[in-house]
């Protein structure tokens, strides 16, 4: 008994989350290739998005570049603390996007493997 | 041999030579040469009159067979007739100009010692309106854009050849300010002029490739085929800083003259090509 309950509620937690991961991801992505957003095509292929760029590098492997989410944010949030003379423009410090829109900038990104 | 005396000329050596590091125009303007040729090999030095299409093949073509039937045309045609009819007063800018202004675009901008300011062919047509009481132009686009396009097709081939006199520090102060402006990141993006055209030159952001700022000022001014308008040098400026949400500095202000020094003599010795048609 225990144990279907407790299958029940995996299941009911899962088909609740599921879509809403997928939900977010495309609200990064959309944030990442909207021109007066993120833009990030203009300098990286990432997956299916149009006339990319090539001035940074593709986007894929995330997870094997950075050790953790906190600090592919603190990448995207200011470039420049890691490298001086980088063309990444600082999305959060110079507010490009704002903290809600990075967040979800940064799931997205993760998630490309 | 540790003397406070040897200490002391080691300090004053030091500082000697680290202000000798600073670089002359002369000096800039070989480093950037140097710099393009090992980035595009396959160029010869007049190709850089060509912006970007000198590197991207693909959209050479199809500009070259716009250059057939230019769409700067009128343009041209309505400059010859503005520039050649006589004011109310029966001068003529051909009046205010070396050489009745035919073939002379090469040696603008310039530095006015008098003046102490520098001044560029379009700055110097309104000075010649406003000699003849008539309003300065705007320095965007429209009519000055015509005169500009008149002025610059009679000047085809020759080779730009912007000086700065010797022994003019403000001359050299004003070259100096154009060259920080455009390795000074600025806007929200936080990009240079350097950071585009430099850094990144050949390279594609988004579908354009970046020009490389040698041959930035040999073809103006410019019909862009996004605008479907003419437009001066000054405005392709302005239209890079609102690219990268920086604060716009006005056609013909000190700070965008001082770039246009700057840039013109890194392309001493390229032939001028103007009008010219862009993207
Ligand atoms: C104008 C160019 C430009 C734009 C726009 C840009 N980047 Fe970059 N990016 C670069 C460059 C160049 C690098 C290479 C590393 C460096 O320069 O520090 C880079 C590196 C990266 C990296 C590290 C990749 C790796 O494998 O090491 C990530 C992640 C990244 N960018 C994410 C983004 C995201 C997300 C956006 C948009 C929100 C974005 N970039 C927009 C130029 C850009
Ligand atoms: C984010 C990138 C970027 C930055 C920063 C930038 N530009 Fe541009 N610029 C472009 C693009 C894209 C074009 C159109 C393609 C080309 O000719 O390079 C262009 C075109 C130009 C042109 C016209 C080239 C031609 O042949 O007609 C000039 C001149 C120019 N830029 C000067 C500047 C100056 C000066 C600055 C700094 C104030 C600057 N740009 C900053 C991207 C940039």
């Amino acid at each position: 008994m225990k144990k279907t309950v407790s299958l029940f509620l995996l299941v009911l937690i899962t088909a609740c989350t599921y879509p809403k991961i997928q939900q977010d991801l495309s609200i990064g992505k959309q944030l990442s290739f909207q021109r007066n957003k993120g833009n990030c095509l203009a300098c990286h292929v990432i997956e299916d998005g149009e006339a990319p760029g090539n001035i940074g590098p593709a986007l894929v492997n995330i997870p094997t570049r950075f050790t953790s989410k906190e600090d592919l944010k603190a990448f995207i949030w200011d470039a420049t603390q890691f490298n001086a003379h980088t063309s990444m423009p600082p999305f959060g410090k110079n507010k490009i996007l704002t903290a809600d829109e990075l967040d979800h900038v940064v799931d997205y990104i993760w998630s490309l493997k | 041999m540790n003397s406070p005396l040897f200490i002391f000329c080691l300090w004053i050596n030091l500082l000697i030579s680290s202000s000798l590091t600073w670089a002359s125009p002369e000096q800039d303007r070989k480093q950037i040469l140097t710099f393009y040729q090992q980035l595009f090999p396959q160029l010869q030095f007049a190709d850089y009159a060509q912006g970007v299409y000198a590197i991207d093949s693909d959209a050479k073509s199809s500009w070259q067979a716009i250059e057939e039937f230019p769409p700067y045309e009128f343009a041209l045609e309505e400059g010859k007739t503005l520039f050649n009819r006589p004011f109310n007063n029966g001068a003529r800018y051909a009046d205010c100009f070396p050489n009745q202004g035919i073939a002379i675009a090469q040696n603008y901008p310039y530095w006015d010692e008098h003046k102490q300011s520098i001044i560029t062919l379009a700055s110097a047509l309104n000075d010649c309106r406003l000699q003849n009481h008539l309003p300065a132009l705007p320095y965007a686009k429209g009519k000055i854009t015509k005169l500009l396009a008149y002025m610059a097709f009679t000047s085809r081939g020759q080779l730009i050849r912007t000086i700065i006199p010797e022994h003019s520090p403000q001359a050299l102060n004003a070259y100096e300010q154009g060259k920080a402006y455009f390795y000074q990141r600025r806007g929200q993006l936080n990009f240079s002029c350097a950071s585009c055209h430099i850094d990144n030159a050949g390279k594609f952001i988004r579908s354009e490739i970046l020009s490389p700022a040698l041959g930035h000022t040999t073809h103006w001014p410019a019909y862009r085929l996004n605008t479907g308008e003419m437009g001066t040098l000054h405005r392709r400026f302005m239209a890079c800083n609102k690219l990268i949400r920086a604060p716009i500095d006005a056609a013909q202000s000190p700070a965008l003259r001082q770039l246009e020094f700057f840039l013109s003599y890194i392309a001493n010795g390229l032939p001028l090509n103007g009008p010219s048609t862009r993207k």
